[in-house]
């Protein structure tokens, strides 16, 4: 197939974007620089859906009998850290999920590169100014998520999740001349380094024991080898695990990192101070699910490790919805988007973990039922979240405020957006026939699978996004009647604006219907999946219920929802406040890391290491000035000197004698 | 003469010769000092890169010695010193990083004022002991071009520099000089041990690994004294308090060289003298400065986060860094090894690139202090976007030389089947965020925010040398960055010799 073989231009066109642009691009009108931005990347979307659209419909080598196989078009040697033992590859890896996440990728990106058009073409009033910078770091970006995707193996990946690290970082920094970005980005990027700091600790001891990085490509050709490595390395053990235990569960942590899980989750709301579109791109739709991608990709590795994988179920589970909790009560839309976001990755990250992959159908389903859930819901989860995001930019553009008290009522002056974000918000709650309720759907039966206790608490966190998204669309849309600040009322935007709203929001009314268990799963083989009536009518029920109480609290302007704040105010502040986690980590970092260790650390090297050297020139420079002294010069002096020593050694001499 | 085939020997008449051109120029004749110094760093970074070329090509044609171009011509009979030269992968990559550091340092010091001549002179004749010292093969000799190196140091900084400059030249220069003292006292137990019963002692690098006669007993004296002697150039804790003075004073170019060249020629030395002559006692005594390198990693890392000068930070961050070149020395294997020599290279460059870029944006602002800076992005864009790249760099962004540098010591050293070395490894690792932590402090005080001086408003972007003297570096870190297998290929094949030696001792 040789369009197969062309993914490396999928990646090398946004690379070579991110390069004109930054170097060559600062110097061409803005206009030029936009538009040649969104021509690259209208190309790479172009090239990825007919890649992806070969590799699921075409015939050819990547399906064998009906099984989805891994194709490797592209590999190279890249770093060989000794002889061909231990090899840096980088390459391309095409398989069910890489296909479906450059489809994902390529879309959202494409949308948000046309958006920004409108979005970044002026800054409060003003032309902005770091324009070109903008389209060469979401090139940059792009290129990183793609190169993420396709990695071969868990070296690439690890290089790539820098990349995106910086990326992100450059990006939510993009005002760099106001100190909330310039804090959030930093914050960003040294939360998820330290996450990939497990993880890098993680390789080390995977590919210590196993003696390669190929973990990603077991299903190939080589997989044999890698898990027989593997499974002898679990019988050794290290503090009462196995020590491919530890590999994955650290592993994980660096996927927690990026993906927002709790309690490293604390970077992703500030980060939504970066301009709007890149937080849909970045920190809604692609970057986030990154840690996600990265438990799917190691999923064989994962089924074989329990513990491990119950490490990632409480984990997922209770980050759902604890981010759902304070979701219900920010005020800011952004961060409410952003919370949103990190309870639906818990959604997937939970999906994987309740999934098992043995051949054995239980209660009527095949397992890997969790983990094509889990893409399915990454699938439509970036397409709508996407969609609310950049209705939020709209928004924000429209009323110059990111506070849900400066908008209200503006369902009469932006219908577009008034309406897609009702698309949004419905898809997230899991109506049919909207994205999220097929995903959703799946992930609770396989949630319920695993154990019912299981399966009740993620039903609840499910009727609690339908309430905070509907609390949400209200505030903004409803509640009171806007009043109109300064000249202009707000309205629709132009139309490079109102285009990727219409189009995400077709496709998160459309994407439900994409017959995922036929195309995407674990093994490559089409896994039956049944429409589970039951569980399905519960969640549209508890999802109403989410729906009607918004309403009644949000609909119209009411006393309510103050009155129910101050009857169970602790709870509300504390959510809030988001419970406290940015002042435990403000407490940890500046009191104990500055304050606690490395203020001491300078000062010890400053006064006792220095000071021991100082000492010891000092000492050395008195006592030359002490003996200076006895050159005098007076002859008095010398004779003296000369008596006194000489009595000094005719004294030793003589007890010398004595005692022998 | 036969030495002078020997294209080696021109790394020393080059520089010898820029400092006679420099000698004829007038005091005031800057421009004539411009071209006489820029002729001969061209001179040398084209001879570098044909010595690359000429090493590929003897490695490509089946030659495996240890050393190529090998040339020994006797100096002082009674005591049998020969100048020997001869190159391997390693000391091939560290004459280009030089070669490169020389051309940036010149360019960085175009508006040199006052006694450009002089500055030159000095900074040539530093130049001169760092080449000789990577070319020979000798005990003497290298020690000889290592105090030719160190002595210009003294005036640089005493002449040239800033601050409390008088106190900084002199510890500097005092503290490296107790180094060589120690160093002296090895190499002369080394010598004196060089050859077995009967035969003829000798200085020569190559005819002491082979003759492999310095009794275990001796070698745990020796080893200590040699590595201790060049760890203080490598800026081993708790022998480091040089550098953040040092630096601190030092003129930018000087700076750029010490930190970008001279700090390696202890790495350098401690693998090619201390590790390679004894394998025994490295063996044996090799925990003691794993654990005093391991304290550097962390606690020069530290130590950074605090800091408000910008040199400071970057000396700290220096014995970081440099602390983790001498880590990977000392976990005995190829994959360690070659991650050492690469960290030499990539903190040669990002950090003669930090220094660089400090010393002009010093030169504007007239401070080093990041709370009386801000939001310089706004009004030099090429320079703050530099600071950024060397701070990745120096963070370790995939695509620039940390990353490649740090992933091969990590992996390198974790491969060691010792428990404590792969525990030390995991506590070396942490580095990676605490680095992360200072750099993105000082570009968010420094660079980003708003401008916090409104006397900064009307201040320059960089002018062309700037440019020049920058991006060559910038180009440098990310060649290395992107083609790592380059020059771990050069560089591989020369740690045969010393792993051998030290498995044998096992």
């Amino acid at each position: 197939m040789e369009i197969l073989n062309s993914t490396i231009y999928v990646l090398a066109i946004p690379l070579f974007m991110f390069l004109f642009l930054g170097l060559v691009g600062t110097k061409m009108p803005r206009k030029i620089t936009g538009v040649i931005g969104v021509l690259g990347m209208a190309v790479t979307t172009v090239l990825a859906y007919a890649i992806a659209f070969t590799y699921f419909f075409g015939e050819g080598p990547q399906k064998i009998d009906g099984v989805y196989q891994q194709l490797v078009p592209t590999d190279w040697t890249w770093l060989s850290f000794y002889a061909d033992k231990l090899v840096v590859r980088l390459g391309v890896l095409l398989d069910p999920i890489s296909a479906m996440m450059l489809v994902v990728i390529c879309t959202v990106s494409f949308m948000v590169h046309l958006y920004s058009l409108g979005y970044m073409s002026d800054h409060d009033g003003n032309p902005e100014k770091g324009f070109q910078r903008y389209y060469a770091d979401l090139a940059l970006f792009t290129f990183s998520m793609l190169g993420l995707v396709v990695s071969t193996n868990i070296f690439q990946m690890f290089i790539f999740f820098e990349m995106v690290g910086v990326s992100s970082y450059l990006l939510i920094g993009f005002y760099y001349g106001l100190q909330p970005a310039n804090h959030a980005s930093k914050k960003a990027f040294i939360v998820t380094r330290l996450a990939d700091l497990f993880f890098l600790i993680g390789i080390l001891i995977l590919s210590y024991y196993t003696k390669t990085f190929d973990f990603i490509n077991i299903m190939g050709k080589n997989g044999g080898e890698v898990m027989n490595a593997f499974t002898s390395a679990q019988g050794l053990t290290f503090m009462g695990c196995s020590v491919t235990g530890w590999a994955l569960t650290f592993i994980f942590i660096g996927g927690a990192g990026k993906s927002a899980m709790y309690p490293l989750h604390i970077w992703l709301p500030d980060a939504m101070e970066g301009p709007t579109p890149v937080s849909a791109l970045i920190h809604a739709a692609t970057m986030v699910v990154a840690g996600v991608f990265l438990v799917a990709r190691m999923f064989p590795l994962y089924v074989l490790e329990q513990g491990a994988m119950d490490i990632i179920c409480v984990v997922g589970a209770f980050t759902a919805f604890y981010a759902a909790a304070i979701a219900c009560t920010q005020s800011d839309i952004k961060r409410a988007l952003a919370f949103s976001t990190i309870s639906q990755i818990a959604f997937m990250m939970t999906s994987l973990a309740v999934s098992s992959a043995d051949g054995a159908l239980i209660g009527g389903h095949e397992a890997g039922l969790g983990y094509m859930a889990s893409m399915f819901h990454l699938f439509t989860h970036a397409m709508f979240k996407a969609l609310l995001f950049l209705c939020a930019g709209a928004i924000i553009h429209a009323v110059h405020s990111n506070e849900n008290s400066k908008m209200h009522g503006l369902h009469k002056f932006m219908p577009i957006t008034s309406i897609a974000f009702l698309i949004g918000c419905l898809a997230i709650a899991g109506i049919p026939p909207f994205a999220g309720f097929f995903s959703k759907d799946e992930i609770l039966v396989a949630c319920y699978e695993k154990g019912l206790g299981w399966g009740l608490w993620m039903s609840m966190v499910a009727g609690m996004t339908a309430f905070y998204m509907f609390r949400i669309y209200y505030l903004i849309f409803f509640w009171k009647k806007h009043e109109v600040h300064g000249e202009h009322a707000p309205k629709d935007q132009p139309w490079t604006m109102t285009v990727p709203l219409i189009v995400l929001a077709l496709i998160s009314c459309v994407a439900g219907f994409v017959p995922f268990g036929d195309l995407v799963t674990w093994n490559g083989q089409a896994l039956e999946t049944h429409m589970n009536w039951p569980v399905a009518g519960a969640s549209v029920a508890i999802a109403l219920v989410g729906i009607g109480l918004a309403t009644v609290m949000y609909r119209k302007e009411n006393p309510l929802p103050d009155k129910l704040a101050t009857m169970f105010k602790g709870l509300w502040t504390a959510s809030y406040k988001r419970f406290y986690m940015d002042e435990l980590y403000q407490f940890i970092t500046h009191k104990i890391i500055f304050q606690g260790i490395s203020k001491p650390i300078a000062w010890f090297d400053r006064t006792i290491i220095d000071g021991f050297f100082n000492l010891l020139g000092n000492v050395t420079n008195s006592a030359s000035w002490g003996i200076r002294k006895m050159q005098s010069g007076s002859v008095q002096g010398y004779v003296s000197y000369y008596i006194i020593g000489a009595m000094l050694l005719a004294a030793i001499t003589g007890v010398v004698v004595l005692c022998i | 003469m036969e030495i002078f085939s020997n294209i080696l020997i021109y790394f020393v008449i080059i520089p010898v010769l820029t400092l006679a051109g420099l000698a004829l120029t007038k005091n005031k004749g800057i421009d004539a000092i411009r071209a006489v110094a820029v002729t001969g760093a061209t001179a040398l970074v084209a001879l570098a890169i044909y010595l690359v070329y000429i090493f590929l090509k003897a490695r490509g044609l089946g030659n495996t010695d240890d050393m190529i171009l090998q040339t020994s011509v006797t100096w002082y009979e009674p005591l049998n010193i020969k100048l020997a030269l001869g190159v391997d992968g390693v000391s091939v990559v560290m004459i280009l990083l030089s070669a490169f550091i020389v051309f940036a340092g010149v360019f960085a010091s175009w508006k040199m004022d006052p006694l450009p001549k002089q500055f030159f002179l000095w900074f040539f004749l530093l130049s001169t002991g760092v080449f000789g010292f990577f070319i020979s093969v000798d005990l003497f000799t290298m020690f000889m071009f290592y105090e030719v190196a160190l002595i210009p140091m003294y005036l640089l900084i005493g002449v040239w520099g800033s601050g409390n400059k008088n106190y900084s030249a002199m510890k500097l220069t005092l503290m490296l000089m107790g180094g060589s003292a120690f160093l002296m006292l090895g190499i002369i137990g080394i010598y004196f041990h060089s050859a077995p019963e009967g035969q003829p002692l000798t200085m020569n690098l190559l005819e002491i690994a082979k003759n492999d006669a310095i009794p275990h007993n001796w070698q745990m004296y020796l080893f200590p004294l040699t590595f201790v002697g060049f760890g203080v150039l490598g800026a081993m804790f708790p022998f480091h308090t040089w550098s953040p003075d040092g630096h601190a004073s030092a003129p930018t170019a000087v700076s750029m060289l010490h930190a970008g060249v001279l700090m390696k020629l202890g790495g350098y030395g401690c693998f090619r003298i201390a590790i390679f002559l004894m394998p025994f006692a490295a063996q044996q005594l090799g925990w003691i400065f794993l654990t005093l390198t391991g304290i550097s990693i962390v606690y020069g890392a530290f130590s950074a986060c605090v800091q408000t000068d910008l040199k400071y930070i970057n000396a700290y961050s220096s014995v970081s860094h440099c602390g983790m070149v001498l880590f990977a020395i000392l976990m005995f294997n190829h994959t360690a090894m070659t991650g050492a020599v690469l960290q030499m290279l990539s903190h040669g460059l990002m950090t003669a690139l930090f220094f660089a870029l400090i010393g002009m944006i010093y030169g504007r602002t007239h401070t080093r202090d990041i709370r009386e800076m801000g939001g310089l992005m706004h009004i030099m864009p090429y320079l703050g976007v530099g600071y950024v790249i060397a701070g990745f760099a120096s963070l370790g962004l995939p695509g620039l030389s940390g990353f490649v540098a740090e992933m091969t010591i990590f992996v390198g050293s974790f491969e060691h089947q010792d428990m404590f070395r792969r525990v030390l490894t995991i506590a070396a690792t942490t580095s990676i965020v605490i680095t992360a932590v200072y750099i993105l402090r000082v570009v968010g005080k420094l660079l980003y925010g708003a401008v916090q001086n409104e006397h900064h408003r009307s201040l320059t972007d960089a002018d062309a040398t700037e440019r020049i003297s920058t991006a060559t570096l910038i180009i440098c870190v990310a060649i290395i960055g992107c083609f790592p297998n380059f020059f771990i290929n050069i560089i591989r094949d020369s740690f045969d010799p010393v792993v051998k030696a030290l498995t044998s001792v096992m």
